[in-house]
């Protein structure tokens, strides 16, 4: 089965954020960027500009927070980090996700 | 629901932010790029490749900063924000065409304003300082067969107070004029009697002192204490503040003032402001008639009730009605007939609420023909403007603005003209809020007192106005925008023929709009003055030239009948002897003056009434000489002389009216009339005349002689050809030689009375006149515009015309006919609606035809010399084309 490249699902980009801040620390756009489509093994087809209001949005939640600072190698880059209501929210949101999926699968399964 | 409203402020402050923000956007997308491309780089692209890759699984930059943006801050904001600031700079580009449109809506909203406000300050909150204003209901009673209010009585009042469970208070308010006495002068001034719940009753607390106390409204002059009005304390007592306990004579009887009442509070009389209060006790000091508290036949108390919360008028009102009915019952001899009812505020009977309510209704609808015409003449000019910017609006579609986004800017370019508008007609209702009282003629130096009131319901209306205005206005390039084609973008427009072309027939729509209402409105104004014409012209049945009306209120003076006899006759005496009189009398009431004359159940011989009715008929008490005096002329018998005293027979005079209708036509000279219980032998018979309003219907009416039915309170009337001021001047030195303490009422011709009574007429017609003015003037404007602007884009087809051989007279013809087409249509249109509308003018009309064909072929006239007057300018440029020019372009 040929590897097709998928969109981000409407929705999963926040959960994908959340989840890279997380395992990741303090990271800039680029990084976040790049550890998605690393991870997702490049399956996932993202224009990393969408990446930017996505953290805005997250950013005006409260979920995440940012700071001016400097990259590893010596750029100016803002660095955003998971705030301790992003974590609770990283949670719920998987839970809730992982439920759906079982729920999926069990219903694709059945018929 | 926190992390919604977290955001919410977020957004809200990144609009303070924008310029920080932009930049920090700009940098940290930059760094983004450049992380990618050393990325590339070192991955061992070629620099130009590095760069296109980074580039590309970036996505577009510029749309992904646009997102960003629709993420920061509040889009919808940002771009009204924007709407405002270009509406702005369209405006200030064009200063001409700004300045005419908002002028026109300041007028047009303005005069909604302005009526708005004086509807609000006289008919729904006529009092602004008493509370819940919509509790409060006014009290009359009415009597069978007769169809106005009658007043209530004392004894009455209170047993509707201990019967009545469904209202908070009775309160008693009548209004008076009454001489105050400053040092050795006296003035006359307004005040109210009034129950002693009053103040108490409608919420207002005296600043100074105390209102009257439980108690102080009975007792035959027990109370001589009084409240006065700030006005009065800060203008007359200096606002001294030791004023409570020092005592004023009002009436010539000393009374202690106990209260002062607060800034802004002027008593519960629309139409004159009060200057004191005294307790119901002191009645009989203030009116004529003698002790009536007592006495279940006196009605003269005016009245309002308070409701309970949640009560309504229909059961109040069956409450009065039941206790009414059993008054019937109780007091049949004085209560026969008689019911009490309740009014709304708005329609109170005994005050100048009643006498303005029609007026204020036609002007309600008056001024939305006014803002009708006013936005139509914006919408005009917004028009003509709108084809100038067609080219601007395609190129906005074309690089693809909606036509949604393209809407929202021109309303908000039609909001911010009418927001102007809106701004400047609450100025003009500010300035006009006391214009009303200007219409008035000014009785005894005592201005009346008519404000309007701007609050925040009248705000809203307004801003409701100019919501609808802004719709109205944005609806004219809505439908331009509808019909902008995008492919014939760029194609030049092509020049119209004179009146022709797709958007010249919604111009010409709007102005035979325009025409029509303002046509409308002309006939109204005309309808209006010939009433008052006919009114004017309506002899009152006596002499109005050389005849005035004085009186010296004897009273308060403290004079007993008998005293009050001998000064009238010794005045009469020197005023007789004055040079230059004819001829003098006293009688009880002028006609047509606000007072109200007695009036009695009478009985006729062999007059046999229907079963159930009572036959009702006033009088009024005259002395020697009055019907020569008045100018009243006899048909048969005699006028009472110095013989018809108390010790003489009783005698009546009766009109032709009562003649017909009690003696069937019989002369009734020598016959007898049951007055009060007294018999009286009819000795005169004399011509109708009005009594209490120019256009009552002839009624009867009958007089007896002053001496047999004496009343302290007689007005003095005097023949002379001799000026109000000589005259004036002479009666005030004739009373003073015989009583220096005694109190001279303004002297006032005949015709000033007549005039007083019509007022309401004149106040219509000037109202009318002067919107009827305006909409004519704002409708010519409009025209001119609309010709104008179709001579201006035809200059082609003229100078072919011309370059045909047509010359100046045909060319001033063709635009002045298409002129006079489009008023002939308006005045069509609304001579149409003139014929179904000036009905409503009802009541105010007067011995005129609503479809009267002199106002309408009157307003034809008037519209059609507007009409030449609007196009000739426009005309006359047509014929000054040059038809080498033209064609060249």
């Amino acid at each position: 089965m040929p590897a097709r490249k998928s969109e981000v699902l409407q929705g999963t980009l926040d959960l994908l954020v959340l989840k890279t801040l997380d395992s990741m620390g303090p990271l800039h756009g680029f990084g976040i960027a790049l550890r998605i489509q690393q991870v997702s093994e490049d399956l996932l087809q993202l224009n990393q500009g969408t990446l930017y209001p996505a953290l805005l949005r997250l950013e005006q939640r409260g979920w995440i927070a940012s700071k001016w600072g400097v990259s590893e190698n010596n750029r100016k880059a803002k660095f955003y980090s998971l705030t301790r209501a992003g974590r609770r929210q990283l949670n719920e949101e998987s839970e809730s996700w992982d439920r759906m999926s079982a729920m999926i699968n069990r219903v694709l399964k059945a018929t | 629901m926190r992390e919604l409203f977290r955001t919410f402020l977020q957004r809200l402050v990144a609009l303070f932010r924008r310029r920080q923000l932009e930049h920090d956007l700009d940098e940290e997308l930059r760094s983004h790029l450049r992380m990618a491309v050393e990325l590339n780089l070192r991955k061992g692209m070629s620099a130009e490749d590095a760069r296109r890759e980074a580039l590309r699984s970036f996505g577009g930059v510029e749309q992904t900063k646009e997102n960003y943006r629709d993420q920061r801050g509040l889009p919808m904001i940002e771009t009204t924000l924007q709407d405002l600031r270009f509406g702005l700079r369209m405006l200030r580009r064009s200063p001409g065409f700004s300045a005419l449109a908002i002028l026109c809506l300041t007028l047009g909203i303005g005069a909604n304003a302005a009526v708005f406000s004086w509807v609000e300050g006289i008919l729904f909150r006529p009092y602004p300082a008493v509370a819940h204003q919509e509790q409060l209901l006014a009290l009359t009673g009415t009597a069978r067969g007769e169809s106005g209010p009658t007043g209530l009585s004392w004894p009455d009042l209170l047993d509707l107070q201990r019967s009545c469970t469904l209202f908070d208070s009775f309160i008693v308010t009548k209004i008076m004029g009454t001489s105050l006495s400053i040092g050795d002068r006296a003035e006359v001034t307004t005040g109210s009697i009034v129950s002693a719940n009053y103040f108490d009753a409608i919420g207002v607390h005296p600043i100074l002192g105390r209102g009257f106390e439980p108690g102080e409204d009975s007792g035959r002059n027990a109370h001589p204490v009084t409240v006065i009005s700030y006005q009065l304390w800060k203008g007359r007592f200096k606002g001294d503040p030791q004023i409570i306990g020092k005592t004023q004579r009002l009436n010539n009887v000393v009374h202690t003032i106990v209260g002062v009442t607060p800034e802004g509070f002027y008593g519960t009389f629309v139409g004159w402001a009060m200057q004191f209060w005294v307790p119901a006790s002191m009645e009989e000091n203030f009116e004529a008639g003698g002790y009536k508290l007592e006495d279940r036949g006196a009605r003269w108390i005016e009245s309002y009730v308070r409701l309970k919360p949640g009560v309504t008028l229909s059961q109040a009102q069956q409450e009065i009605s039941a206790v009414a009915k059993r008054l019937e019952a109780d007091y049949p001899d004085t209560n026969r007939g008689r019911g009490i009812k309740l009014w709304p505020l708005w329609q109170t009977p005994f005050n100048n609420a009643n006498t303005l309510l029609p007026t204020l209704e036609i002007m309600l609808a008056v001024v939305v023909f006014v803002l009708l015409i006013a936005c139509a003449n914006v919408g005009n000019l917004l028009l003509v403007r709108s084809f100038a910017r067609r080219h601007e609006m395609t190129v906005r579609l074309a690089i693809g603005a909606g036509r949604g986004r393209l809407l929202k800017q021109l309303l908000t370019e039609g909001l911010i003209l009418s927001a102007f508008g809106a701004a400047g007609g609450l100025l003009v209702a500010y300035w006009c809020r006391h214009a009303l009282v200007l219409l008035f003629p000014a009785r005894g130096g005592v201005a009346m007192h008519l404000p309007g009131e701007i609050d925040w319901r009248v705000l809203a209306l307004s801003a409701g106005v100019c919501l609808l205005a802004t719709l109205l206005l944005g609806l004219v390039p809505a439908m331009q925008t509808g019909k902008i084609d995008l492919a014939g973008a760029l194609k030049s427009d092509s020049a119209g023929v004179v009146g022709g072309g797709g958007r010249a027939w919604v111009r010409s729509g709007l102005v035979v709009m325009q025409v029509s209402l303002s046509f409308v409105l002309l006939v109204g104004a005309g309808l209006l003055l010939q009433s008052l014409q006919k009114i004017r012209n309506t002899s009152p049945g006596f002499s109005t030239r050389n005849v005035l009306d004085s009186a010296v209120n004897l009273v308060p003076a403290g004079y007993d009948a008998q005293r009050a006899q001998s000064f009238q006759d010794e005045l009469l005496q020197r005023v007789k002897s004055l040079p230059g009189v004819e001829s003098a009398a006293f009688a009880r009431m002028t006609p047509l003056s606000y007072g109200s004359f007695s009036s009695t159940t009478i009985a006729v011989d062999g007059y046999q009434p229907p079963p159930e009715e009572q036959p009702m008929v006033q009088y009024n008490e005259v002395g020697p000489d009055y019907f020569v005096t008045m100018g009243i002329p006899l048909v048969s018998g005699r006028e009472f002389s110095r013989a018809d005293d108390e010790k003489a027979a009783l005698a009546a005079v009766v009109n032709e009216t009562m003649a017909a209708q009690y003696w069937r036509g019989k002369n009734p000279i020598g016959d007898r009339v049951q007055v009060k219980g007294r018999w009286m032998q009819v000795v005169g018979l004399a011509k109708d005349s009005k009594y209490e309003s120019v256009r009552e219907t002839s009624k009867p009416f009958f007089y007896v002689p002053l001496r047999q039915n004496f009343s302290r309170g007689a007005h003095l009337f005097i023949r002379t050809p001799l000026s109000q001021v000589t005259m004036a001047t002479a009666l005030a030195r004739e009373v003073h030689a015989i009583d220096g303490n005694l109190a001279l009422y303004e002297v006032v011709t005949l015709q000033e009375q007549v005039d007083r009574s019509t007022s309401p007429q004149q106040v219509a017609v000037t109202l009318v006149g002067v919107l009827g003015g305006l909409a004519l003037l704002l409708a010519a404007i409009g025209l001119y515009g609309v010709m104008s602007y179709a001579v201006s884009q035809s200059t082609r087809e003229l100078g072919l015309r011309m370059a045909l051989g047509a010359g100046a007279s045909n060319l001033l013809r063709l635009v002045l006919a298409r002129g006079l087409a489009l008023t002939a249509g308006g005045v069509l249109l609304g001579a149409s609606v003139a014929l179904g509308l000036t009905r409503l003018l009802g009541n105010l009309l007067y011995k005129v035809s609503p479809r009267d064909p002199l106002a309408f072929g009157s307003a034809f006239v008037v519209m059609t010399i507007a009409a030449l007057a609007a196009c000739f300018l426009p005309a006359w440029r047509a014929t000054r084309t040059d038809p080498a020019r033209a064609l060249r372009e």
